[in-house]
């Protein structure tokens, strides 16, 4: 029965003991020990979501310079292709003017060789009628002494002439 | 202090292997009871401390009792296990304790030497006083016991378990303010020395205490369940050491833990949600029900705290109890040889007892901490019920 | 004669106790067997169940305790 029936010192003392526990362990122990605690934990928690941070912002960058250089690889391409085709294009060009400047000089000197062609034709032409003259002249100087011949021939010429 | 060393690998396992260090130590005492006596100096001088102590009860008895001599175990538990006015040291030495008495004629401080052991009345300016029984009683001029005027003195004195109370105040407060100090000092970095044997302690009462019962409320509770915890820890663990400073039952002292348990009444309901108050006089039943009820809920509220007292009281009074009921066998058989078996084994409760020191003050503040969460829920919770 | 009624109503109690105790300490071992992730929420929750029980049988011991006295 004496076990079970709390004295009232040790009632009195206990609460003092506890309440005096409670006031300066709460106000100068566990505030500053839960703080720095929290404090810890959230440093560490900041450094960690920090660094995870990081990283993506270097996979962004990654990504970022990757991208980039596809696309300076494909505007090289582009440029390349381009200039390709500029090269192309201008030699076609040159290759299609220097055709017709050709084609060109082609048909002048063609007109050119007709006309003188044409104009060695006529000179041909008066030549052979001077030497042919020339010889009638000498053949029908030879032949011509009779004046019969002579106007019968002249007249058989003058026949051909026209016919010519 | 092992307890704490082993905290720090796996916090959620230590108790486990706690429990298999035990009985390991034990079978190991077992099995060399011949080294045992070497080996255990601690326990050495639980055995000498308690057979001198038995000694000195021995001779006491005969001084006053010739005839007397046979020794009584219970009557030794019971005395070891209640509170006293001086704390006996060895032999016939004991340390004398303050006296301090609230009387209808004003405050009466002297030393408790003044009586020599209970055996004599000390007569102060206003009344007589004589130990009966490890209590103070007022003698009237015939030397009998005046128990009107007994009745009307308020017995405040430092006595053995107030006195080891202190040195556990003293104690918790020099560890507690030098480990936050500590932490002023290492802002920042990681926990050093005692620091961090402490700091998973706290951690553990945090993470594994407050939290889950708790839940977003637990800071405001965390100084009261902090200090609670350690409270009752350092008190089990000072009433485990088998001599001077400890040794102690305080916290198996129904007053102790009455205190305690009134604390925490207080505490959940001062806190006392809607919740909670409409779950004790409008909980979810036809109305009908109300009458028979209403005062169960009502009643709850106090076996409650009544539990957590009746708890921590039995287990730690019941450890002590073992563990001098083992150390008596020695002397009811009043063979040494006994000493063999029952010292191992007194190793062996000694050691369960460590673990039930932690246990209790765990379960205590799990239980504080799992009731004042039901008495600060919050609204939406409490509708799954 | 109150004494030995006393303590036979606490023998009494620790067997019921004892029941008690070691059914919950016989599901909370099927229990980590089954879920072993779940062991240290099932030893907490182990340690209240065993606590609760624990108590009723501390009652009995207390009572015990004032029917000796």
């Amino acid at each position: 029965m004496e076990l079970v029936t709390p004295s009232i010192g040790l009632v009195f003392w206990t609460t003092i003991a506890f309440l005096v526990l409670i006031f300066v362990l709460g106000k100068f122990a566990w505030k500053p020990i839960m703080q720095a605690l929290a404090e810890r934990e959230q440093s560490i928690e900041d450094a960690l979501s920090s660094a995870e941070k990081a990283k993506e912002e270097l996979t962004r960058l990654n990504n970022e310079s990757e991208q980039l250089l596809k696309v300076a690889r494909a505007e090289r391409d582009t440029i390349l292709k381009e200039a390709k085709q500029l090269r192309d294009n201008l030699v076609a060009d040159a290759k299609g003017i220097a055709q017709t400047e050709a084609n060109k000089m082609i048909a002048k000197a063609k007109v050119e060789i007709d006309n003188q062609k044409i104009a060695a034709l006529a000179e041909v032409k008066s030549q052979v009628a001077n030497l042919s003259i020339e010889i009638a002249e000498k053949v029908l100087r030879n032949q011509l002494a009779d004046k019969a011949k002579q106007e019968a021939l002249v007249a058989d010429l003058l026949k051909e002439v026209k016919l010519s | 202090m092992r307890i704490i060393g082993l905290f720090k690998p796996n916090r959620n396992k230590f108790i486990l292997i706690l429990a298999i260090l035990s009985f390991s130590s034990a079978i190991l005492f077992a099995n060399e009871p011949a080294k045992n006596a070497d080996s255990e100096h601690a326990d050495a001088i639980v055995e000498v401390q308690d057979s001198s102590a038995v000694v000195a009860e021995n001779a006491e008895a005969t001084h006053e009792n010739a005839k007397e001599e046979k020794f009584n175990p219970s009557e030794l538990i019971l005395e070891h296990i209640a509170d006293s006015h001086d704390w006996h040291l060895w032999g016939h030495t004991s340390l004398p304790l303050p006296i301090i008495l609230y009387t209808p004629k004003g405050l009466e401080v002297f030393s408790s030497s003044h009586f020599h052991h209970g055996e004599h009345p000390y007569t102060t300016a206003n009344y007589t006083y004589k130990i009966e029984e490890n209590k103070i009683v007022v003698l009237n001029a015939a030397n009998e016991v005046d128990e009107a005027v007994t009745k009307t003195i308020i017995d405040i004195s430092i006595t053995k378990n107030v006195c080891s109370l202190l040195i556990s105040v003293a104690l918790l407060l020099f560890i507690f303010l030098s480990v936050a100090n500590a932490y002023k000092n290492t802002v920042g970095k990681a926990p050093k020395g005692f620091q961090s044997m402490i700091e998973p302690i706290i951690l553990f009462v945090r993470d594994d205490v407050a939290k889950p019962n708790l839940g977003k409320k637990y800071a405001k509770f965390m100084p009261f369940l902090l200090t609670i915890f350690f409270f009752i820890w350092i008190n089990n663990m000072m009433g485990l050491i088998p001599f001077f400073p400890g040794g102690a039952n305080v916290s198996g002292n129904i007053a102790f833990t009455m205190v305690l348990a009134l604390v925490t009444f207080i505490v959940i309901t001062v806190n006392g949600g809607k919740v909670y108050w409409s779950h004790i006089f409008a909980p979810h039943v036809p109305w009908w029900l109300y009458p028979l009820l209403v005062p169960v809920e009502v009643f709850g509220m106090f076996t409650k705290p009544i539990a957590l007292m009746i708890r921590l009281f039995a287990n730690i009074t019941a450890g002590h109890i073992l563990v001098l009921s083992l150390i008596s066998l020695i002397f009811i058989f009043k063979s040494a040889a006994i000493a063999t078996v029952a010292v191992p084994f007194t190793v062996f409760i000694s050691v369960i007892e460590l673990l039930v020191a932690f246990l209790q003050a765990y379960i205590f503040t799990m239980l504080a901490a799992l009731f004042i969460g039901m008495a600060v829920e919050e609204p939406h919770a409490a509708d799954h019920h | 004669m109150t004494g030995s009624i006393a303590a036979i109503g606490a023998g009494l109690a620790a067997i019921g106790a004892g029941i008690g105790i070691g059914r919950i300490g016989g599901s909370a071992l099927e229990g980590i067997a089954r879920q072993p992730e779940a062991a240290s929420k099932i030893q907490a929750t182990m340690l209240i169940a065993a606590a609760f029980v624990e108590a009723v049988s501390l009652f009995a011991v207390v009572v015990a305790l004032l029917g000796n006295g």
